[in-house]
């Protein structure tokens, strides 16, 4: 019936109950299928003026058909908030990441503070707890293959847990709507073995490191999901496009025309309203405390390869 | 017509010089009338108008799915299309279509009455719905809005657009509903024929008021929260939006505070339709009428105390999750209720098959898989997966439109002959009926199926791996348009072929409204009826019928 990979124990838990329910209604719904069919092709009206019993009520019957659906239903409920409660309490030994949301990018930072872009990395049986929060509007983490979603709050934070059994690579969807890439804000979780996973950090941290700057830039244009807004071949998406602007000058709605240099990118990434671009909306959120310098600056320096 | 109708009409009873719509006829007559029964045509034409506007839409948004891309609209303009198929549809369309057309239009001849109890309010309410309507509409053509119907903050406090607008239409529509709500429970304490007791009312007025009473006190809330919302983004008071000191989650509670029962609002008049259509066309008495009128109102009590299912993943407390799960099963069961007193009137009865039978038929099937389904999404565990997806929008469609909407075409059908004295083509109707009921289904199983697989909803792009079914459900809608169209030809060319002239109660059916010419006199009665026999007692109706027409 449900034929999404179950990726954890929690899923076929959820695929249970979801089965029961589903027995259990197509139980009831012959029950009211045949009995429609059997009374319309058996008391079917032969002649005019054909006489009826005159049947008003049945008290027992009432009763009995009451209470007897009702039996099963305080199964579901109760079996349905058990297995919920298994995925609100993320186990002590949980590997903490954080996740930020926002339109309509996902960012997942690891223990060791550092983030790498639209795929989560994960080892596989371990239990992995991921604290929330939105930069803007409400989102939703939604990981179909283990059954588990939470919405993505501005000014609180939400949590989930999972666990994997084995490797292999599942889709996460934002599923409250969020606004115009609403549909294009997905990511995946790529569940690795626990070594394959300690190299990719190791690798991954190490190669932002020692990364030049302009590198470290252009990945940072993707990891940090600036590649939904801001082109670097000239075309206008939601945002404008970063090719060939450094050392122009730009008009604002709101401020005197200025330069693109490196105050400039250190405050569009940090304040983004203070100028806004004329002809776009004040739509770009803020990165204050998102960025370390060494990131700025690998920022700006792209901006400035990008002829 | 007038002709026609002294023809039909028994000779014991006092000959109408004409009827509602032949008499006092010309725009401004209509325009400022205060009889019930226009007001109930006024209104079904305006609100067919916007199921009409509302369709279309959604024909747009399924073609727009057909492919994982780009199809025909753009982003931009699929979110907004999807955002005014929402608000049509509920706001304008389910909410009043059942009370505001059928409900006007019958439920004061049901009681023995000249009107309703407040007919200048009555008129008021239908001038509400077409100035809410106008805003709500012109604020998405306007002003571009693209917050779905269920204007989540603070999505909705923070872009710009046509937001204020809206929030003030949905403020005015309140209002028209509120005022239809009132009237139903003021005509119904106090307007009852001689000898109509509670429990000799049609079931239909059970319904009504249990409706009427959702009406008065949960809508109420969606205006409050509405004023709010404008106050938040004109005068930047902090409610909802976390910037200005606001919880976001808040508006969902409030939202949904109205927002479930109004769910109620719109399926308890159709199983009012239902109650109506069943024993009429089994020929035999409802089955548990106590239960069937009790439920009602069972219904309409607990629909306050289970809004939270909707935020099982918001981030509310666990044990509210737990308490809205359990209350939520406990709605489930009156409905459940329904359905078996809906069987039993059939069993040993004389069923014939008339278009509003088949309608009643087709509401059963799809309106058990619509309740059915809902237990899926009561159940926490599963609801968390299944939040968001396309699972939901299938489970609602079948609820609102496979129960509200197929219920209703029911009740006009069946109220058809009584509203324009003349009857629908048969063979039409039954293949309107037939084409509407695959369509249906062939646009939204597959959407159970695609949901179930984790396909989220208002989704512009999607995987590849769910085009098949999106395929599928698109042809559905196809089909279930083209039904759509026969059923309204079905009930249109006959209004203008004689040979269609209805009787005054062409189904044989107890309750007043058919003891009264097709279509009614204006004032319904010449003389106040005195009530006799109970509304599903169709043998003494008949006596009383062959009596008048002997003496």
């Amino acid at each position: 019936m449900m034929p999404v990979t179950q990726a954890s124990d929690y899923a076929r838990e959820v695929d249970s109950i979801y089965m029961f329910i589903t027995y259990f209604g197509i139980f009831f719904y012959s029950i009211i299928v045949i009995g429609l069919g059997y009374f319309i092709y058996k008391y079917r009206r032969r002649r005019q003026n054909e006489d009826t019993p005159d049947i008003t009520h049945n008290t027992a019957l009432e009763i009995i058909w009451t209470v007897i659906p009702s039996i099963p239903l305080v199964v579901m409920a109760f079996w349905g908030f058990n297995t919920y409660m298994q995925a609100r309490v993320a186990p002590a030994d949980s590997l903490e990441i954080k996740v930020i949301a926002k339109k309509w990018a996902w960012e997942f930072t690891y223990p060791n503070g550092m983030s790498f872009g639209q795929e989560m990395h994960v080892p596989a049986g371990r239990p992995v707890k991921l604290v929330m929060i939105s930069q803007d509007v409400i989102h939703d983490f939604y990981l179909p293959d283990f059954r588990i979603k939470a919405d993505i709050v501005p000014s609180r934070y939400t949590q989930l847990w999972f666990q994997s059994d084995e490797p292999g690579e599942h889709q996460v969807f934002c599923a409250e709507y969020c606004g115009r890439d609403h549909s294009n804000m997905l990511a995946k979780v790529i569940v690795d073995t626990e070594e394959q996973y300690q190299q990719w950090l190791e690798q991954k941290a190490e190669e932002a490191m020692n990364m030049p700057l302009p590198e470290l830039g252009k990945l940072l244009y993707v990891n940090k999901g600036c590649n939904t807004c801001h082109s670097i071949d000239g075309t206008r998406i939601q945002g404008p496009s970063f090719k060939g602007i450094w050392g122009q000058t730009h008009q604002f709605s709101n401020a005197q025309p200025a330069v693109v240099d490196e105050n400039y990118v250190r405050e569009s990434l940090l304040q983004p309203t203070a100028k806004v671009r004329a002809g776009y909306e004040a739509i770009m959120p803020s990165f204050q405390g998102l960025l370390r310098e060494r990131e700025i600056q690998a920022l700006a320096e792209y901006v400035k390869s990008l002829k | 017509m007038a002709e026609v109708l002294t023809q039909r009409t028994p000779a014991a009873v006092h000959q109408p010089e004409g009827n509602f719509l032949t008499e006092n006829t010309g725009l401004l007559n209509w325009m400022f009338t205060v009889d019930h029964k226009r007001i109930g045509l006024m209104y079904f034409w305006t609100i067919m108008t916007m199921f009409f506007v509302g369709g279309v839409l959604a024909l747009v948004l399924r073609t727009e799915l057909l492919t994982p891309k780009t199809t025909i609209v753009s982003a931009e303009v699929y979110n907004q299309l999807f955002t005014l198929h929402g608000v049509i549809m509920t706001f304008l369309v389910l909410v009043p279509v059942i009370p505001a057309t059928l409900g006007n239009f019958v439920l004061p001849m049901m009681l023995g009455a000249k009107d309703v109890a407040f007919p200048r309010l009555n008129l008021l309410s239908y001038y509400l719905y077409v100035f809410g309507a106008l805003l709500a509409v012109g604020a998405i053509i306007g002003g571009g809005l693209d917050t779905g119907w269920t204007f989540y903050t603070p999505y909705s406090s923070t872009i710009s657009g046509g937001v204020s607008i809206m929030t003030m239409g949905a403020f005015v529509l309140g209002f028209s509903s509120i005022l239809t709500g009132v009237n139903f429970i003021a005509t119904i304490h106090r307007l009852r024929a001689p000898g109509l007791s509670w429990y000799n009312m049609p079931l239909f007025v059970w319904g009504m008021y249990a409706t009427a009473v959702i009406q008065v006190l949960a809508t109420p809330v969606i205006g409050i929260t509405m004023v709010l919302l404008l106050m938040e983004r004109l005068f930047q008071v902090g409610i909802f939006d976390a910037s200005l000191g606001g919880d976001p989650v808040l508006f969902q509670h409030f939202f949904w505070f109205y927002s479930h029962p109004v769910v109620y609002i719109m399926i308890l008049p159709g199983m009012a339709c239902i109650s109506e259509v069943i024993p009429t066309f089994s020929h035999k008495p409802i089955f548990g009428y106590k239960a069937v009128a009790w439920s009602s109102v069972g219904i309409a009590v607990v629909s306050f105390f289970v809004w939270g299912h909707h935020m099982f993943v918001s981030g509310q407390s666990e044990f509210a999750g737990a308490i809205f799960s359990f209350l939520t099963f406990v709605v489930a069961i009156p409905s459940g209720v329904k359905v078996w007193n809906w069987l039993a009137t059939m069993y040993r009865g004389s069923i014939s098959l008339g278009a509003p039978m088949l309608y009643a038929i087709a509401f059963l099937l799809l309106f058990g898989i619509g309740g059915l389904t809902g237990l899926f999404l009561a159940t926490v565990a599963v609801d968390v997966h299944l939040h968001d997806t396309y699972f939901i929008v299938a489970h609602f469609h079948y609820v609102m439109m496979g129960g509200t909407l197929i219920a209703f075409f029911a009740g006009l059908h069946y109220w058809w002959p009584k509203m324009y004295g003349r009857m629908y083509n048969e063979f039409w109707a039954a293949m309107g009926c037939l084409l509407v009921f695959l369509g249906f289904n062939g646009t939204f199983i597959p959407q159970f199926i695609v949901g179930s697989r984790g396909m989220p909803r208002r989704y512009y792009n999607y995987l590849d791996q769910f085009q098949f079914l999106h395929v599928a459900s698109t042809i559905g809608s196809y089909v279930l348009a083209i039904g759509l169209v026969t059923m309204a030809a079905a009930l249109i060319v006959p209004l203008f072929r004689k040979r269609y002239d209805a009787p005054n109660n062409p189904w044989g059916a107890a309750s007043l409204e058919w003891t009264v010419s097709s279509p009614p006199p204006t004032h319904n009665f010449h003389h106040v009826p005195v009530v006799t026999h109970g509304p599903y007692d169709f043998k003494a109706a008949r006596r009383l019928e062959q009596m008048e027409s002997h003496s």
